[in-house]
């Protein structure tokens, strides 16, 4: 495998991860809060979060700089970078709050916050498919 | 770098595709990680179960369903032929469509089992999830370095 290869196929898997931990905060913030549940579900929330959004931002770093069609400055790039660091703004007080405790966060601020991450996500994955302006 | 000359007619059906494979790959996670917790500890194990049995029900099988019409879609877009990748693709996704039917029905009879915890059917329900997850990262190799 080339270069490309190993960083796309990583970058592509830390964008898994970054939805999966999306998913269980989702299951958090959204389902029941029981004590049970956040035990279960919150270390995968944050690890996947954490590690795959990461990931997510270094290996696509080392993609744009890897592909000589792309480029940092790229709009579409620079979106994604945005929206990343959006998506990362609202998951910092939800994750501080899951390592808090249940209550720590207030039930309807911890909805707004999973809403921005969901939404920052889902856009930032529209702009690496259609590349706009690329 | 297909990516990067990918025509624009494929965009939408392979943000389908991908949206359904990352909330399939997504919904198996939290049902791993919910019945594993029902598993290791009595109390909300009846609930840890029945969210597991919920997640496979509204999350796995619906997800499957977006993530394999996304697949047909772009299929049929291009003339892709039969590459190692999508033969890869194909074999994942049906026999992935089985074992994700099997886990349904044993986390369904697990949920039944109540106060008893999930028992021998939770365990078998997180290793078919586990293999699928295997399985999973094994297609988005493929996918994505597309070996022919």
């Amino acid at each position: 495998m080339s270069l490309y290869e190993w960083l796309l196929f990583l970058h592509v898997l830390a964008a898994f991860a970054m939805v999966a931990g999306l998913a269980a905060y989702g299951v958090l913030v959204l389902g029941r809060r029981g004590d049970a549940v956040r035990r279960a579900v919150g270390p995968a929330a944050l690890g996947l979060w954490n590690a795959g959004g990461l990931g997510v931002l270094v290996l696509g770093i080392g993609l744009a700089l890897e592909v000589d069609a792309y480029a940092l400055w790229d709009g579409w790039i620079l979106a994604a970078i945005v929206l990343w660091l959006v998506a990362a703004a609202a998951a910092g007080p939800l994750g501080r709050g899951l390592r808090a405790g249940a209550t720590a966060v207030d039930a309807g601020r911890a909805r707004l916050l999973l809403a921005v991450m969901a939404l920052a996500t889902a856009a930032l994955l529209i702009d690496m498919i259609f590349k706009p302006g690329a | 770098m297909v990516a990067a000359i990918r025509p624009d007619a494929w965009n939408l059906p392979l943000l389908v595709h991908v949206s359904g494979a990352m909330l399939l790959v997504a919904a198996l996670v939290v049902v791993v990680a919910l019945m594993a917790g029902a598993l290791r500890r009595g109390d909300g194990a009846t609930v840890l179960t029945g969210l597991a049995f919920r997640g496979l029900l509204v999350g796995v099988l619906p997800a499957y369903v977006v993530m394999r019409g996304g697949a047909e879609w772009i299929a049929s877009e291009g003339a892709w032929g039969e590459p190692a990748w999508i033969g890869i693709g194909y074999a994942t996704a049906d026999g992935g469509l089985l074992l994700s039917i099997i886990a349904t029905v044993l986390a369904w009879r697990a949920a039944r089992r109540g106060a008893d915890g999930p028992g021998g059917l939770g365990r078998a329900v997180v290793v078919l999830s586990v293999v699928l997850l295997v399985a999973y990262a094994v297609t988005i190799w493929a996918m994505t370095a597309k070996p022919s």
